[in-house]
This record gives C-alpha cells, structure tokens and sequence, in this order.
C-alpha cells in the first residue's frame, strides 16, 4: 500500500497517467468509430486505377479522349465522379450500343470489379461525386415510405409517372422506369443527373430523403396487385383500351348471339 | 282448373279491379319488336345505367364529398401519416377496409366506360342506318343530350376521389373555363367559391354528380324510351316489312327474356372486368396537390379525344384591350366540341334539307346505299379517333419507342388530311358494294363450279339468289337529286342563290349511286 501511494506522488505520475489516458481514449474513438468498409491498401488501390485506366483506353477513349477531355459525340469525364460511371457502365448503359435520342438501359458489359476499377480511375483525375456506400444506403432503416411518395410525386412523378413506370419527353426522349432499378444506381442518378435528367443535389433533397424516395421506390415494386390486373399502371389508355376490345367485345358477341338464337 | 292457376287467377284479378291494368297489360305485353344484334346496343347502356346507379348508392354510403384535411391512418401503408382531403381518405377507406369496396368502386368505374362506350356504338347503329329521320328527331337530339351529359357525368365522377390524377383533370377543366374570353376567370371563381383548387368544388360536384345529373338522366332515359314505344322500333327491309308494320317477336315472353338475360350479362361482364382489371388506382397517385403532376395524365376514353385536340393545338394567344384570349384552349377545348356536338343535333334536319325528304321512314337504310352519309360518318370517326389517338400520345410514344413529337405532328397534319381521305374512301367501297349487289341480283351467286362447253370453253355456273335476297338487295329507293332551278318559270332568278346552289351541290352528291336493277333489266337478262 505505501509503494503504491508513493508511487502515486512520484513526479513521473502526472505525465505518465496522461499518456495512459490519452492512449485509452484514441482506442476507444478508433474502435467505436470504425467502418465495415473494406479498405483497400494503397498498392491494390494504385492497381485498381491502373486497371481501370487500361481498360478506359481500350473502351472508352474512343469516345471521350484518351485524357477524358471528350469529343463530338461524347461529353468531357472530368469531374464527373465514381457515382456517374458506376451509374453509367452498372446499368449497361456504356459502354453505348447505339447513339440515338437516348442511351438505353441494358445488360452491362464489365463485371463489378471492371466497373469499380473504371470508376476508381476516373475519381483519381478529378474530384467528383462519390459511390454511396452500404451504410449510406440502408433505406429500410432510415427512410420513410409516406414521405418518400410524397417527394417522388412532387420531384419524380412528371416525368418518371406516378407510379416509377417512367414517361415520354420530347424528341423521342424518355424517362425509364424505376422499377427494378439496384437502390445504388437510383441514388447515383439523383446525385448525378444522367441525360436529361437533373441533378438532385443533397441541399434539395437530402439523403434521408433520398433514401425515403428509395424506400417507396422499392415499396411500390413490391405492391401486389391490388384490385386486379395493373394494366401497366400508366393511367386511363389502357383502361380505355380494354373496355373497347375486351368490354365491348363480350357485350356484342352476347348480342349477336342473342339475336341470331331466337331465329 | 288447377289450385296453382286458381291463386293466380285470384291474384290477378285483385290487382286489375284496383288498377284496370289488365287492358294496358295486355295490349302492351304483346307488343312486336324486331330483332337483330345491332338493336340490343342501346340495351348496353341503358344496364350500365342501372349499374351505376345501383354500385354508386353503395358508395355514397361511405364516400365523404369533403375538402377538409385529414391524416391518414388507415390500412394502407404508403400514405400513412399524410394529409389528404377527406374526399380521399374516404376513397380509400372504401376500396381497403369497406368489405367488397374495391369491387364496387371498380364495377362503378368500367360501367361508366361501358355506359359512354355503349352510347357510342349505339348512336353508330342510329347513324348509319337513319334511323334518326322523320319521326325519331327528337329522339336523336335526346339522345346527343345524353352523350354530351355523359361526358360532364362520367368526368365528375373521376374528378371525386380528389387524388392527384383528379386534381389535374380539374385543373385543365378549370383552365377551359378560365379560357372563355372576358367572362373566364369570373365563372371559375364562382365555380370554384374562389381561387383554385379551394373546398367548395368537390362538395358542389358530388351533389351534381349524384343527384342533379343521374335525376336528368333518368327523366331524359324516359323519355327516350317512352319515344320507341310510342313510335315503335325501326326494322331492316325484307319481305314482308313495310313503312306500316313491325316484324318481329312479342315482348312477352320473347323479349322480357332476353332482355332480362342481357341485363345480367351486362352486369356479369362488369363484375367480371371490376373484379380481374384494376381500374383508377387511386391509392398510387396518391392525394391531390397543386405542386405535383404525374406524366401520362389522361382523361377517361371519352374525353381521351378532347385532351388530343387541346395538345396538339398550337401555342396562339392574343393580348385585347387588357385581356389574354388563350386560341390554344379556346379553340379545342370549347369551339371545336361546341360545332361537332351542334352538327350531331342538328343533322336529321340538315340531311332532311339536302334531300327534301320530308316523309316518315321506319325501314332502316343499309349503310352502302347512302354513300353520302355513311362516308360523312366515316369522316367523323376518323376525326375523332386521330383526337383520341393523339390524346394518347405520350404511352404511344413510350410504348411503341416513338418521338412524342413524331406523334403529335401526325396528329395535327392527320385530323386535317385523314377524314377527308376517309370520306372519299368510304364512298368508293359504299359504290362498289352497290355494283356488286347489283351483279349478284343480275347474274346471280357465282358457284364456283366450271362448266366445259361441247367447244372447249370454261364457264363458272351461277345460280340465281333467293327471292327474299333479292328483295333485300332491290328494296330501296335511289331518289334523284333535287331539281332546284337558278331562275324560276318566269326566268327570275330566285332568291338565296348560294344557299341553293349549296344545297343543289350536295344534294347532287347525295343521290349518287350504282343504279339498281330494275324489272325491265331482269327480263332483258333472261332473255340470254
């Protein structure tokens, strides 16, 4: 008990209890503010971008330069970020099949890691826009569905139609549905604004918002269909459609069958 | 006699000494009425009504007619929690906790479809039979009040739910009433009670929507029918039919059966379509708000046409004296259906003016032997349907991957260039099916069996037709064209020139057929 009590009045205490202190809290913080993300060391990083700038020359400098400064037909890659290539290549929609009004959506053609390597290099020359990680994108926890229909009717509905089935624009331009589109890729296209779409930045709407937009997103998709057959959910055409061909055809198939019956 | 018949007897004649309705009933219950398919077409709409009118009591028993806000806390998850109007709270309530709600609101809904889609195909049949000449005039103009009421009718109904797509349809009604030069804003106000969207419209349009209207309805459906009892129903020719008689069967029991059966067909078909096709899902527009629109918003069918003419009109409008005439609403929203809906009430009388024809018909005209009408109807279809079509122009686009401005300039260029080609198309098939009608009753019905001659010739054997055919081919009249002469017997020229040279022109195009063999013609043939 005295070498204890004269160790506490040593001079040495005072320093050596404050690097201990000092120690305790950094674990701690580093411990409890710790991500899930797998980071990558700075070697496999270097090699992703060497990867990806490989695979930018043999794919896309046709188009948009072999320093991204773009071309007639292409538009400049600086600054465009992570988000605008993961959005862009994920989807299938480069690299680009055919140059008409719009680029469509299809079957990618580079595999998730192509994508990220692609994506990795064209962050490294510019600053832009993030990939949103698995953490930022946990809707289900922090959406809200009512507030997310309500966001998607006031910023989606015109063009992308009240229920995600997507619309026409002008000029053989088209908003595509929202229906089965990857959470990712619809923040993405929020956060970057691809074709004529506009950017939704996160001071219009917030992320939570985003996610709410997500959330209602997916919970539309997965609505049963209640009342019957949707009919395409785009509204009165087709509800039109079918009472003049399948309506009215039963009815007058009935009335020719009455009348000639009683001959 | 047996005690079945007895009782029936005795109940019988308890009614009648205390109404005197035997005699009635017995005159009318026998009363004759032709038969074809064509005739049951008014039989479709006048059941819808009655659908309606039974699957909208069910709803008025939970539907709030009401503006007044409320916060969702009903069953279904997405609108949890949001403001809405009562009018759609309650519209939901009806379709996800009222037992058979959605059932009714979907019945109620595709009868309304079918109601206008009805009228429709059975003011068609009317058309191009004539049946709307001398004495069924009135009738016609009844039955055009009905068509534009249903419009007014049926567009209410959608405009109740208050959910975003009945918002925006009230907002463009709202537009073409603000359209009207100098009066506009003034009646939107008072339709409103204010300022758009306000609370006072949806209470106003539910008591016109379930009480004022459906009250006309019923008195004007009355009438119109009260009209073909009176008048008696039209028939086709043939043999044995005259200006003076009707051909058919007795009401009782040949049509109380049928049309009993065709009611319940009427009502299964609907049930069937409210129960397997969803119809307005209210609950995915979610509930009205000025600041939000949905692409693709489309008015029901029959007023599909309506929307198509207002947008492909171009962007014209005029500044007078402090006032904005809007051409780009004025013109397709009220001008053009004010002219369509006059001319389809007024032609009996037009056509009874170009043709002078001013005598009673109860025989129905076959479609081919008045070109002139029947390509004229052609004409408005055509019409019609490019509007429609155009009214569509945004899921045509999407759905076929087409340019939404590819659509609308066919539109625009198509409703000027179509009807006419359509007009002078019909005509040609009308006189072709005249020639062949003609050959068939000279020549008689080819066989198909050839026939070689002692010479080596071929020929196809005709039979001649059936007596009651040929009737049928030969039964009507190809009256001349009007005989109006410039100057009068004194070689005065008359007066109104160009209403009668108008009147001489279409008149000439009128009587234009492929003349019908005549006795004389037949002899000649036989002498072959």
């Amino acid at each position: 008990m005295r070498k204890i009590s004269k160790l506490r009045r040593s001079a040495f205490a005072s320093p050596l209890l404050l690097v201990l202190a000092l120690f305790a809290i950094g674990t701690t913080f580093s411990v409890a503010s710790a991500t899930t993300k797998s980071e990558l060391s700075v070697e496999q990083r270097s090699a992703q971008i060497a990867e990806g700038k490989n695979i930018f020359l043999k794919g896309c400098s046709s188009c948009h330069g072999l320093n991204l400064e773009g071309s007639a037909i292409a538009p400049s890659l600086v600054g465009v970020g992570a988000a605008s290539v993961d959005f862009q290549v994920g989807t299938g929609r480069m690299p680009v099949a055919d140059l008409s009004q719009q680029i469509a959506r299809k079957e990618p053609i580079y595999n998730e890691a192509q994508t990220a390597a692609l994506a990795a290099y064209v962050a490294s020359t510019s600053l832009g826009p993030e990939i949103p990680n698995e953490s930022m994108l946990n809707y289900e926890r922090d959406g809200n569905t009512a507030e997310g229909g309500t966001l998607f009717r006031t910023n989606c509905a015109m063009c992308h139609n009240f229920a995600g089935q997507g619309g026409a624009l002008t000029q053989g331009k088209y908003a595509p549905s929202v229906m089965g589109v990857e959470p990712k890729h619809i923040y993405e296209a929020m956060i970057t604004g691809p074709q004529a779409m506009p950017v939704f930045a996160d001071k219009t709407i917030t992320p939570a918002e985003k996610l709410s937009i997500i959330k209602w997103i997916k919970a539309a998709e997965n609505e049963p269909q209640l009342g019957g057959a949707a009919l395409g959910r785009v509204g009165p055409v087709t509800e039109g459609l079918l009472v003049w061909t399948l309506g009215l055809g039963l009815l007058i198939g009935v009335a020719v069958w009455l009348a000639t019956k009683a001959r | 006699m047996t005690a079945r018949e007895r009782v029936a007897g005795t109940v019988a004649n308890y009614v009648d000494e205390r109404t005197g309705a035997a005699k009635w009933m017995k005159k009318n219950l026998t009363k004759v009425f032709p038969d074809h398919w064509s005739f049951l077409l008014g039989e479709i709409v006048l059941y819808s009504f009655i659908i309606l009118l039974l699957s909208g009591t069910f709803l008025t028993f939970w539907y709030d007619p009401s503006q007044r806000e409320v916060i969702y806390d009903g069953s279904y998850v997405p609108l949890q929690g949001l403001h809405m109007s009562a009018a759609y709270a309650s519209t939901l309530h009806i379709s996800f906790e009222i037992r058979g709600g959605m059932l009714m609101r979907q019945i109620h809904h595709w009868a309304a479809l079918i109601f206008m889609a009805g009228m429709v195909v059975h003011l068609m049949r009317v058309y191009f039979t004539g049946a709307f000449r001398k004495p069924r005039e009135f009738n016609w103009i009844i039955g055009v009040g009905l068509l534009t009421l249903g419009i007014v009718e049926g567009f209410l109904g959608y405009s109740l739910p208050d959910d975003l797509l009945s918002g925006t349809g009230i907002r463009i009604a709202e537009a073409i009433i603000q359209a009207l030069p100098v009066v506009g804003s003034y009646l939107a106000f008072f339709a409103f009670g204010g300022a758009f969207p306000g609370e006072a419209f949806i209470p106003r349009i539910f008591t016109v929507h379930i009480l004022l209207l459906p009250g006309i309805f019923l008195a004007l459906i009355t009438v119109h029918l009260m009209l073909v009892w009176y008048q008696k129903h039209t028939q086709w020719p043939g043999p044995g039919r005259t200006e003076k008689n009707v051909v058919g069967y007795p009401l009782m029991p040949a049509y109380m059966a049928k049309a009993g059966g065709f009611f319940f067909i009427v009502f299964g078909v609907t049930a069937f379509l409210g129960a397997v096709a969803s119809i307005n899902p209210i609950w995915l527009y979610g509930p009205y708000n000025p600041g939000q629109v949905s692409a693709g918003s489309q008015p029901d069918w029959y007023m599909g046409w309506l929307d198509g003419l207002v947008r492909m009109a171009p962007p014209l409008e005029t500044y007078l004296f402090g006032y904005t005439i809007s051409w780009n609403i004025l013109i397709p929203g009220l001008i053009i259906p004010g002219i369509l809906f006059t001319g389809l009430a007024l032609y009996p009388f037009i056509e009874s003016w170009i043709t002078g024809d001013k005598r009673e018909h109860h025989l129905l005209d076959r479609p081919r032997n008045v070109p002139n009408r029947t390509a004229l109807g052609v004409m408005s279809l055509t019409f019609m349907l490019v509007a429609l079509i155009n009214g569509g122009n945004d899921i045509i686009a999407t759905t076929f991957s087409l340019s939404i401005n590819q659509v609308m300039w066919f539109s625009r260029i198509g409703i000027i260039i179509l009807p006419p080609i359509a007009f002078v198309i019909t005509k040609r098939i009308c006189l072709s099916l005249q020639r062949a009608d003609r050959e068939l009753v000279l020549h008689g019905r080819e066989t198909g069996r050839l026939l070689m001659l002692p010479h080596g010739e071929f020929v196809e054997v005709h039979e001649p037709i059936s007596p009651e055919l040929a009737w049928k081919l030969t039964a009507h009249e190809q009256a001349p064209a009007l005989a109006l002469e410039d100057v009068d017997a004194r070689g005065v020229r008359r007066a109104g020139g160009l209403k009668n040279k108008l009147r001489k022109r279409m008149s000439q195009a009128n009587a234009e057929s492929i003349a019908k063999p005549t006795a004389n013609d037949l002899k000649e043939i036989e002498h072959h």
